[in-house]
């Protein structure tokens, strides 16, 4: 996949650069670099890795996690829908004696409530996340890294993007295998 | 059009093959499983066989049959129509005039029975009647009806009644028919008709009669045979022996203060039986009236098995058949020798309450009332008239009226002469109108077989609803008109006469007893109602005749002037003609009976009983009674009053007895006498005496048709003509079981508050000794009801359970009929159940009768768990069922305290069956597959009734608005009416210290509720 | 969050050791690294052969799923009628295999959302399939309160739309509670299954030689890349899911037991019914993790990741559970007994000595009684035994449901409407239906899905200091290899 991917972009006239990628042995390794290249003043770079390293978000990150609110105000949406729905059916719009109980039987209407609150906020958090991290996205120029598949295995990557306002290859390249890359590699977009 | 052919032929060895295998239930689904099949939707489509020619040449006599079975379709259809103009039958009260779809018209008729008369109303919609209620000015009824009128109305629909006249079993038609009778009476005009007999049942109609004697003038030699297999043959022959000459007793119950019934169940099987419950009931009833100053009367009652007139009993004391003689003695006795006055306050033998209830008759002298009844022998009637006598109650609380037969005769004697001619060869024609004596005679008769015997010259024809057993070893079998269907008249047992007018045009072809006698007459052509109206305008010559016509056939009753109110014959009417002769006669005997003091004058009647065995009674089933109702779902599917039976009929036991035979419920056991065999299977009934069985007659049918065949026993099979009503049998138990369908499992209260009664004694001590309270503290809103709040109360001093209620409800709601396999696995339909609760020892338990439809409960549990709002409550305060939105959750059923609601799991409800369409009610829905109902307070007579007010821009009339199970009801038990309105009956009665409600702990807060049972035991005996 | 999470993940082992516990076994056994997980679970999915086990054992659950479709067939053409059910026990084995699916379906999302937040780390080698086994639960619960309708046809009444007839739900009825709480609990089991599956589908994606499964498993995968900042946004998402998921999981039966409850009928209306119905819900579901864990350890040699100690304390807990039911068998008897309620006393009666009698004390005797060996340490390290244990509370937990529902149904108010109900041949067929479906599912599920979570695992691997090793290295960790 990842090979033919490359070709069809090769194909096409002289290919811009994404970033500059490099691969790390270790979790521990690349959070070092990733470190580094903060203090470099990079900020426009992302970490792939097999699996969440603690601290990494926060030294690559650009903006803060936005999925709790994201969350709550699903929650709160689905909580309001869920008391609205069953005030209107029971009280406006079929408004008829149910077994002498009063119209406006609001314990009755709290497990409903309370169900629509969890289902509005759960859906809205994977929407949400899918939505924030611009996923699904079958093919991103990441992708083309040599041995990138690792990354969903034992691999672990740094990227310094390309809009980087201090991006010089030269010296990315450089400054990457300083780090202790295993390899570094050019990323086209 | 060949292939037309072939593919019909195909059908027709399917609908052979389908109506071979319909068995009891099935028949409610065979027929729509017909009615499938392409062959005959396409007849529908012509809606007649116009090929049925083509099809007879190729298709199987069988199979035509089959079809013909099938094709009720046909009959249907065209007894769909409005009775000809020719022919104008009056409507009750309103004058005829075009008929306007969609109003309801009523007709007075009247239902004969087993040798008694009940005057009905029939509602008609589109020209078919869809409901009978009691005619409210016919004395024997009152308005009121008992379960067999109400369910006589399928009987009318029934699909499987005969439909074509048959010679050999052979299909042919009136024409043939015509024909060969025609020969007979000319051959036997020859001989003055020294071969030809006439059997009947029991005969009321004077039409008939006139007609059956015209034909014996014209026929000098010929004889007249009447066999009713449960008939008055005691009564008669003992009224012979005291009075002289037969007479029938009629009872004035409203009079009585003390009665004693020797095993008369007057409540539910005895001629009489509505008038008697209503006149019983409103001698105790309570709840109207303040419990101080109310008055009740007092019920012994000495009987062998449990019926519903011993369960209403004060006193009730078991006592084998054997015994009751003696019994019935010992109270004479006692009656005449006042010295002995009882000490015991806990009788505990029979002598002993024959003292006590000696010293409580004298007491009430001309208020007393001693009856027997029909089925106790002569020496136990004879002996109930000198008690009668003695008390002075003859005149007061009875009543001697001329009988209402035609000609009353000898039963037993009738048919075993009948008999005795066949096998002496001296019969050639044998014309058999209405009795199925191949089923129901005497056994040591051998009828079917004195039938098969008969010299193949001669002619026998059977006139009858159903091509029944008889109609089997007839060679000619005639369709009778059902009495909606026919023009006839009937007296009723007190003397009232009615005319019976066809509410619909003949639906198989069937013709009426008088119409095929006319033949015989050589008038074959004559139409029945102009025998009726001919016989009539013989009574009533002059120009008055048609105004007396019409008023007769408006009023239900023949006759310028009402009968009173109650059944003592008025004068003018033959009864107290009779009456006034036969007081002196009785007089004269009087003396003669002081001299061999009255009981000792009675001969003692020998009873021998080896002790292996066991005393049999044979009695009329409850429900469909002599088996002429075998074919009727309704009533098959009745629960018997007391062991809430359905399907079947058992052997019935007392917990003793069963014990020492080492029999339980549902083991089959054989009875043996004379060398006859019968093996039913046993239920045992608390409350039966020991060392006797009750066996009901009815069941065991061969060709009732779909619904009768083989369900139960045939007890007829035992019974003999000496010997009809109680015999001693040997019993085996055979080890082998039979399933028995009941719908109630569970007869003990278990300590629950559900039947709530006093003594009357009790009652005047501590007024409000029933009353509980019921509320509690609840934080739920009150809804008001300011329009209408409709409510029922049920009296159970008042039930008497004899289930008309139930099956009124049936008809009215089109309440479908499930088969004894559903039953069993407790999915009947009835919307309204009647419990019946024991209390006390198992040897006599105290039986309680509890109507229970649905409550209507005001915070009504149903309608809390329904998800989708199919059960709400109306503004009126009804719980309201909406089918169309019921997703059969059955929440609600099990959230229902009173388990009233019923569920669908089948397609219960025939929706194919033509001729039972005709019979639906058509503003009452017909169920589907997995819907919830239940009793809807009859809502469709509320809009009905409201509909009509508001057309009137009048207020709903108080009391206007009748539910079908209250209008059935022959004691008013029920009471239904707008809660708002301060005139209301139910209303009134609510406020009644006897008022409670069923479960009112729950906090349902029930619109139905229950009037405490109130019983008046012997002040004499404590705690009693 | 996420970040002081793993912290006190990395500090566990100590830490537990301290708190005086004896020396516990691994929850991972030792030589695994990253690439040994990840091509272990993997390779079951990609380059295992279909094995004769899992056709044979697939092949018998197909059958039984035949069994449903043709007993839901003649239910449909039918009617209702053809089950055992009456006036007055309407409902029947539908609704007690409802009550026990969903019970079941419990323990999953309990595993994986409650054991998260209390970062028991032991749990992520069996949440994966305990979720899966959640859902398939969940869909066989789903099943019956459909098939029970007398008009199933209509059962979109119970949904809230403007329709013609100006109709709505009935909200105060259990049943709607119910059908708002199983298709929640349903939809956000299956979010919160497939995300947790994002990041090993990808690792599948990228493993995978055939183009079939690339392409399969590339879009399942959504294009999950690893980012950082996609594990950030993750793994808080998965946390507050996990948040939410455990209110869920405890409403659910809570308005399942409402069901009954809020009824009015002896032996259901009771307070105690929702606590009760829970404990007995984890306790069910975690015997069915146990049933099906067991053998599949075994047969796909996942002893290494599956270790005795998480069969320690599934069994712990489940002894626990277990008293809170026997606590509630107890209550309903001594509640009946001190509010002196005829109906309520004759009701508890009923169910001990009344013709139910047998399955009362078989219920008594699986759910109370037997899983007692739970308290021997030996009973739990046997995993045979603890396999028929965890077989006999299933048995028992179907048993209390069905004298819930049937025994309080039979025996009400009026003794004149008590009857017995007894189940047919098609209450029969349909329960064992619903038992192939559910095998089915699970049998589809562990051949094409990771039956255990491989980023977790890897995490795992990072935390208990495994690590990277060469591929020479690997190959010196044999798997270890089924019997069959």
């Amino acid at each position: 996949m990842t090979a033919e991917a490359i070709h069809d972009h090769a194909s096409e006239p002289p290919p811009a650069l994404y970033g500059i990628a490099a691969e790390f042995d270790t979790s521990e390794a690349l959070l070092r670099a990733a470190r580094a290249a903060h203090l470099q003043g990079y900020t426009r770079m992302d970490a792939y890795s097999p699996f969440p390293i603690e601290g990494m978000a926060e030294v690559v990150a650009r903006h803060p996690n936005p999925m709790p609110r994201i969350m709550f105000l699903g929650g709160l949406a689905g909580a309001l829908t869920g008391y609205g729905l069953q005030y209107y059916c029971a009280v406006i719009a079929y408004k008829i004696n149910v077994a002498g109980r009063p119209y406006h039987s609001w314990p009755s209407f709290i497990p409903v409530t309370f169900e629509l609150t969890i289902l509005f906020s759960a859906i809205s958090g994977l929407i949400g996340m899918l939505a924030v991290n611009g996923l699904p996205k079958p093919w991103h120029p990441i992708f083309s890294t040599p041995h990138f598949e690792r990354a969903t295995r034992d691999g672990f990557f740094l990227c310094i993007e390309s809009d980087d306002p201090r991006f010089d290859p030269q010296v990315v390249r450089r400054f990457l295998s300083q780090q202790g890359a295993k390899e570094v590699h050019d990323v086209e977009d | 059009m060949d292939e037309n052919r072939r593919d019909i032929d195909v059908d027709v060895e399917e609908v052979r093959g389908r109506l071979e295998a319909a068995r009891g239930p099935e028949y409610w689904r065979s027929l729509e499983e017909l009615a499938g099949t392409p062959a005959f939707r396409e007849w529908l489509h012509r809606e007649f066989p116009r090929q049925a020619s083509v099809w007879t040449d190729e298709v199987s006599r069988r199979g035509f049959l089959g079809l013909m079975g099938a094709s009720l379709a046909l009959a249907g259809l065209s007894g769909c129509m409005t009775p000809k103009a020719a022919q104008k039958i009056v409507p009750y009260i309103e004058q005829p005039e075009k008929l306007t779809p969609g109003i309801p018209r009523l007709f007075a008729t009247a239902m004969e029975m087993g040798g008694d008369a009940i005057g009905l109303l029939a509602i008609s919609r589109e020209g078919r009647p869809i409901k009978l209620e009691g005619n409210p000015d016919h004395p024997s009824s009152r308005g009121a009806t008992d379960p067999f009128a109400q369910a006589s109305l399928l009987t009318l629909y029934d699909p499987d009644r005969s439909q074509t006249v048959t010679h050999m079993g052979r299909p042919a038609d009136w024409e043939e028919l015509l024909a060969a009778m025609t020969a007979v009476s000319a051959a036997q005009r020859t001989v003055a008709g020294t071969g030809l007999r006439i059997l009947t049942g029991t005969v009321t109609s004077p039409t008939l009669g006139a007609q059956i004697r015209r034909v014996l003038t014209a026929f000098p030699q010929a004889k007249w045979h009447q066999y009713e297999p449960v008939n008055r043959d005691n009564v008669r022959a003992a009224s012979i022996q005291a009075l002289g000459r037969d007479a029938q007793p009629l009872y004035d119950f409203m009079r009585a203060d003390v009665i004693l019934s020797l095993d008369a169940d007057f409540l539910l099987t005895m001629p009489g039986r509505v008038r008697y419950a209503r006149d019983f009931i409103d001698g105790r009833r309570v709840a109207e009236h303040d419990a101080v100053v109310a008055k009740m009367n007092r019920l012994y009652v000495a009987e062998s098995g449990v019926t519903v007139t011993g369960a209403k009993a004060d006193h009730r004391i078991p006592l084998r058949p054997s015994e009751m003689e003696s019994f019935a003695r010992a109270v004479s006795l006692a009656l005449e020798s006042p010295a002995s006055t009882p000490a015991t306050n806990k009788p505990a033998n029979p002598d002993q309450w024959a003292a006590l209830i000696a010293a409580d008759l004298r007491a009430s002298g001309p208020r007393a009332l001693v009856l027997a009844g029909p089925e106790q022998p002569p020496a136990v009637q004879l002996l109930a008239h000198a008690m009668n006598t003695r008390l002075g109650a003859v005149g007061s609380t009875l009543h001697y009226a001329a009988p209402n037969e035609e000609e009353a005769v000898d039963n037993a004697a009738s048919i075993r002469a009948l008999a005795d001619d066949m096998a002496a060869g001296r019969v050639q024609a044998l014309i058999i109108l209405g009795a199925n004596p191949a089923y129901n005679a005497p056994a040591d008769l051998d009828f079917a077989r004195k039938l098969d015997a008969l010299p193949p010259n001669s002619f026998t024809l059977h006139v009858g609803l159903y091509n029944d057993e008889t109609a089997n070893h007839c060679q000619w079998h005639c369709p009778e008109a059902h009495y909606l269907e026919s023009w006839s008249d009937t007296r009723a047992l007190d003397g009232t006469v009615s005319l019976i007018q066809p509410l619909i045009e003949s639906l198989y072809q069937g013709r009426t007893a008088a119409e095929v006698l006319a033949v015989l007459l050589s008038q074959p052509r004559s139409n029945p109602r102009d025998i009726v109206q001919d016989y009539w305008r013989a009574q009533h010559p002059g120009p008055g005749f048609d105004a007396f016509w019409r008023k007769s056939l408006r009023d239900g009753i023949v006759g310028a002037n009402k009968p009173p109110t109650n059944v003592i014959p008025s004068a003018g009417t033959p009864a107290s003609g009779l009456f006034a002769r036969t007081q002196p006669a009785a007089g004269r005997q009087q003396p003669a009976a002081g001299s061999q003091a009255g009981a000792a004058g009675v001969p003692q009647s020998a009873i021998r009983k080896p002790q292996s065995a066991i005393e049999l009674l044979f009695r009329p089933d409850p429900t469909i009674y002599d088996g002429r109702f075998a074919n009727n779902g309704w009533l098959q599917e009745l629960p018997k009053p007391i062991t809430k039976l359905t399907w079947d009929n058992a052997v019935l036991l007392s917990p003793a007895t069963a014990k020492q035979l080492g029999v339980v419920n549902e083991g089959m056991v054989e009875l043996e006498a004379g060398g006859r065999k019968v093996s039913g299977p046993v239920w045992i009934q608390p409350g039966h005496a020991d060392g006797c069985a009750t066996v009901h007659l009815g069941y065991g049918r061969t060709r009732a048709g779909r619904v009768g065949d083989g369900q139960g026993f045939n007890a007829y099979l035992l019974r003999t003509s000496d010997s009809p009503w109680s015999m001693v049998a040997t019993v085996r138990k055979t080890g082998r079981t039979q399933p028995l369908a009941t719908t109630q499992h569970q007869h003990a209260m278990e300590g629950g508050e559900i039947i709530r009664a006093a003594t009357l004694k009790e009652l005047r001590e501590r007024p409000d000794s029933v009353r509980k309270v019921d509320k509690h503290p609840s934080l739920l809103p009150n809804y008001r009801y300011d329009t209408h709040r409709w409510g029922m109360t049920i009296d159970l001093t008042a039930c008497v359970g004899c289930n008309a209620c139930v099956v009124g409800c049936q008809a009215e709601n089109n309440i479908p009929v499930v088969g004894k396999d559903q039953v069993s696995r407790g999915r009947a339909m009835h919307w309204i159940r009647v419990d019946a609760w024991y209390q006390g020892a198992p040897e006599d338990p105290r039986i309680h009768f509890q109507p229970v439809p649905c409550m209507q409960c005001e915070k009504a549990p149903c309608e809390l768990v329904c998800p989708v709002g199919a059960t709400v409550h109306s503004a009126e305060g009804l719980n309201e069922m909406v089918y169309n939105r019921c997703i059969g959750t059955r929440y609600c059923s099990n959230n229902c305290p009173y388990k009233v609601r019923r569920f669908n799991f089948l397609q219960f409800s025939d929706r194919t069956t033509p001729s039972l369409q005709l019979m639906y009610n058509p503003e009452v829905t017909l169920r589907t597959t997995g819907v919830m109902e239940k009793c809807t307070y009859c809502v469709q007579r509320i809009e009905k009734t409201r509909i009509a007010a508001e057309r009137e821009d009048r207020p709903i009339r108080t009391g206007e608005i009748q539910t079908a199970c209250q209008q059935a009801c022959p004691t008013r038990a029920i009471e239904f009416g707008d809660l708002n309105d301060p005139d209301c009956v139910a209303r009134r009665l609510k406020e009644s210290v006897l008022n409670y409600e069923l479960l009112g702990e729950l906090n349902t807060l029930p619109r139905t509720t229950y009037l405490a049972g109130v019983r008046n035991p012997n002040p004499a005996l404590e705690g009693a | 969050m996420a970040a002081e999470m793993r912290h006190t993940n990395a500090a566990e082992p100590p830490a537990e050791s301290e708190r005086g516990i004896e020396p516990l076994a691994p929850v991972l056994a030792p030589g695994q690294t990253y690439a040994s997980v990840t091509d272990k679970i993997s390779s079951i999915v990609l380059e295992r052969p279909y094995h004769p086990g899992w056709l044979i054992g697939f092949g018998i659950s197909f059958a039984l799923v035949l069994l449903l479709l043709f007993a839901i067939g003649v239910l449909f053409t039918i009617g209702v009628g053809i089950w055992g059910i009456n006036i007055p026990v309407a409902w029947g084995f539908a609704i007690t295999n409802f009550v026990w699916w969903i019970g079941i379906g419990h323990a999953g999302t309990l595993i994986s959302a409650i054991l998260l937040l209390l970062r028991q780390r032991w749990r992520t080698s069996i949440n994966r399939f305990a979720e899966a086994m959640t859902l398939f639960a969940v869909a066989c619960a789903g099943l019956f309160p459909i098939l029970h309708l007398g008009r199933p046809q209509y059962f979109y009444y119970l949904i809230p739309y403007p329709n013609t007839m100006k109709v709505w739900p009935q909200f105060r009825s259990p049943l709607v509670w119910d059908f708002f709480a199983v298709s929640t609990y349903g939809t956000v089991s299956l979010l919160f299954w497939y995300m947790g599956l994002i990041p090993d589908l990808a690792s599948i994606r990228d493993h995978a030689r055939k183009r079939v499964s690339q392409i399969v498993y590339g879009v399942l995968a959504l294009g999950w890349r690893g980012s950082a900042v996609h594990w950030r946004n993750y793994e808080s998402t998965y946390l507050l899911m996990a948040g939410l998921a455990t209110p869920l999981v405890v409403s659910v039966h809570s308005i399942v037991s409402f069901d009954f409850a809020v009824g009015i009928v002896p032996g259901w209306h009771s307070t105690i019914f929702p606590p009760y119905f829970v404990a007995g819900a984890i306790f069910s579901g975690f015997a069915m993790v146990l049933t099906i864990a067991i053998p599949l350890r075994r047969f796909y040699g996942l002893q290494d990741f599956i270790t005795h100690r998480h069969l320690d304390n599934m069994a712990k807990v489940m002894l626990a559970n277990g008293l809170i039911v026997a606590y509630g068998y107890v209550m309903e008897n001594f509640m009946a007994w001190l509010g002196g309620d005829p109906t309520e006393v004759s009701s508890s009666m009923d169910r001990m000595f009344g013709r139910y009698w047998p399955a009362y004390w078989l219920l008594i005797a699986c759910n109370v009684l037997i899983p007692q060996v739970l308290w021997s340490r030996r009973a739990r390290a046997n995993t045979a035994l603890l396999w028929v244990v965890s077989l006999i509370i299933n048995v028992g937990m179907w048993t209390e449901r069905f004298v819930i529902v049937v025994q309080s149904l039979h025996h009400d108010f009026l003794p004149s409407e008590w009857k017995m109900y007894y189940g047919t041949i098609w209450d029969w067929a349909t329960l064992l239906g619903s038992l192939g479906l559910f095998s089915a599912l699970l049998f589809l599920f562990i051949r094409f899905l990771p039956m255990i979570s491989i980023y977790e695992l890897r995490e795992l691997v990072k935390e208990t200091g495994g690590g990277k090793q060469r591929p020479d290295l690997m190959s010196a960790t044999p798997p270890t290899r089924s019997k069959l």
